[in-house]
């Protein structure tokens, strides 16, 4: 077999272990169906009603952003899973393997294209039962799916990068929070970008989120898109790429703490 | 007579800032043998292993395993290689079977053996009952057990332990010995680091005793126990205000001035025969009263005190007493 094949089987084997891990600690189960429940749930009734949302009813508004939201926060199981790896000696145990020095990373960043998935489902069943409609063809919408679960990937690698370099699970998942919570609001996620202050506005426009769920009312609400379906795409795979990068040259000289 | 070597490594130095965690490791290891690496704590010893199983680069020197380099060669040496460490470094949300069959899978065995090995290694490990439960209900014993058969799936020609025992109730210490010394009888290449003494003893054919990144001395054990000379009396006082008296009492006994270890007075003796009644006689006429007299050869704990704790005295003075005749 050559060695792209094994790379590929030995990333298989690893996703199929983190996906294993699913079903036996459904404590993690929570953190992707319940929580975005919450989520569209709090900020559909408790903000709705007070946020100006000049086109859109606040759900249609809503649902890209959080969408967009939760799916940069998917990858925090890779951070956890990574860290704990690390502290119990299992990274040790990969890295004294023949395998791809790549495929652990890959493995987990793969499962959580599973669990990114499961969110999307959930939020949209919830969504269009608190009233969000699809205003697209089929098509866009399958692009804007698509278009999610790569933004989502990038963001596992982020975490990916976090958790083989934080010191501690705890310290990897709120230094995910700390980076990650800021940006997301600082966008055009929750509330129209010309609402905000001069500097944060200046600064929520070139926001990637901003890019990324500007291009997701677009794909799945119609709205003008500009340059933002293409912008999308290339920051979510080029953050994919700086990121797999720096974690993969991480990884191999992980060491034990 | 030259033979193969299965680990050679020569002049090995990694340092982490201003630590030397290794400052120029020799180590030879003929193939079908055990070598103990024996030291305390932050001597260097899981360093060592990291550079041996290509996990570490080392700053300098240079490491052949299984005939490959450990720099040059490492994608090709980490098949023929199995490490188990200080931590059961195996999955808990998994079940002991799948934790081997994953192990298989990424030593790229043919397709069917993982599952096949899985089997035969739970049973020999004597975990064929829990082999479907998940890891996380698996005793401390068990896991270093699961752990151990993860490092042997892929038959590795060379097996590194690293503390492999460390933290495990006597029984499956134990076990855990018959099972390397079947590996060995197969004819399995093992370094295996440890802090006990009796581990190395039980298990290693030759010793390197390793303190502050130097192997300080190398043997066999019966060696190493020969460098430090003959036997010796131990004596329990029953008063140990008594200790300056016996040792007074003692001299002309004894070969060397003793030396009080945990309240027992250690003293190497000049000849065998009669020892002890001599010591009885004269503690007698002194007035002393004993607790216990107790004649010992000198385990490996005794190597080892005396040769890293000489290293620490050596640089306030050497000797601790007057040496009488050598």
């Amino acid at each position: 077999m050559s060695s792209f094949r094994y790379a590929v089987s030995d990333t298989l084997v690893l996703a199929k272990r983190s996906l294993l891990r699913i079903p036996r600690a459904p404590d993690l189960l929570l953190s992707f169906t319940v929580q975005p429940i919450m989520f569209v749930l709090l900020f559909a009734y408790v903000f709705g009603g007070a946020i100006e949302t000049p086109g859109y009813s606040y759900i249609d508004f809503l649902m890209p952003g959080i969408i967009v939201q939760t799916m940069s926060f998917g990858g925090f199981v890779t951070a956890l899973g990574l860290s704990e790896d690390l502290k119990k000696g299992l990274i040790d145990r990969f890295r004294s393997l023949p395998m791809s020095r790549a495929a652990v990373l890959a493995g987990r960043t793969l499962a959580d294209i599973v669990t990114n998935s499961i969110s999307i489902v959930v939020m949209l069943v919830v969504g269009v039962i608190a009233g969000f409609a699809f205003d697209a063809s089929l098509l866009n919408i399958a692009v804007g799916i698509v278009l999610l679960l790569l933004f989502g990937y990038a963001f596992s690698w982020v975490f990916a990068f976090v958790g083989l370099t934080s010191t501690s699970p705890e310290a990897a998942q709120s230094l995910g929070f700390i980076v990650i919570f800021p940006l997301t609001f600082v966008s055009s996620a929750f509330v129209p970008v010309d609402s905000m202050p001069g500097a944060l506005q200046t600064f929520a426009e070139i926001n990637p989120f901003t890019v990324v769920v500007d291009a997701m009312r677009s794909l799945f609400l119609g709205a003008p898109a500009g340059n933002n379906v293409w912008g999308a795409f290339a920051w979510s795979l080029g953050i994919t790429a700086v990121f797999a990068v720096l974690s993969v040259r991480r990884y191999k000289r992980a060491v034990v703490r | 007579m030259a033979t193969d070597l299965a680990i050679e490594a020569e002049g090995l130095r990694k340092s982490y800032g201003d630590v030397r965690a290794l400052d120029g490791v020799d180590l030879q290891v003929p193939a079908g043998t055990v070598l103990g690496l024996l030291g305390p704590n932050g001597a260097g010893k899981t360093t060592a292993v990291r550079i041996l199983t290509t996990l570490l680069p080392p700053d300098g020197g240079s490491a052949r395993v299984a005939g490959l380099d450990v720099a040059r060669q490492a994608p090709q040496l980490r098949s023929k290689i199995g490490l188990a460490g200080q931590y059961a470094a195996v999955d808990e949300n998994l079940t002991g079977a799948e934790n081997l069959e994953m192990v298989g899978r990424l030593y790229h065995l043919p397709k069917g053996e993982p599952r096949v090995r899985a089997t035969e290694l739970l049973e020999r490990f004597d975990l064929s009952d829990a082999a479907d439960r998940l890891v996380r209900t698996y005793s401390g014993g068990m896991r270093r057990r699961l752990d151990l058969a993860a490092a042997l799936v892929a038959r590795p020609p060379v097996l590194f332990l690293d503390e492999p025992t460390t933290g495990l109730d006597p029984r499956s210490r134990i076990a855990l010995w018959e099972t390397i010394e079947g590996r060995v009888a197969d004819g399995t290449t093992v370094l295996l680091t440890t802090q006990y003494l009796d581990e190395a003893d039980r298990l290693a054919d030759r010793i390197s005793v390793i303190d502050r990144g130097h192997v300080i001395a190398e043997g066999s054990s019966d060696e190493l126990k020969d460098q430090l000379g003959g036997e010796r009396l131990d004596v329990t006082l029953e008063d140990e205000a008594d200790t300056e008296a016996a040792i007074a009492a003692l001299e002309s006994l004894a070969a060397e001035r003793p030396t009080r270890v945990d309240g027992v007075l250690r003293m190497p003796i000049r000849e065998r025969k009669g020892a002890i009644g001599a010591a009885v006689i004269r503690l007698n006429e002194a007035g002393i009263g004993i607790d216990d007299v107790a004649m010992r050869r000198p385990s490996l704990d005794d190597v080892f005190l005396t040769l890293t704790g000489h290293t620490a005295e050596a640089e306030d003075g050497d000797g601790a007493g007057p040496e009488e005749e050598r």
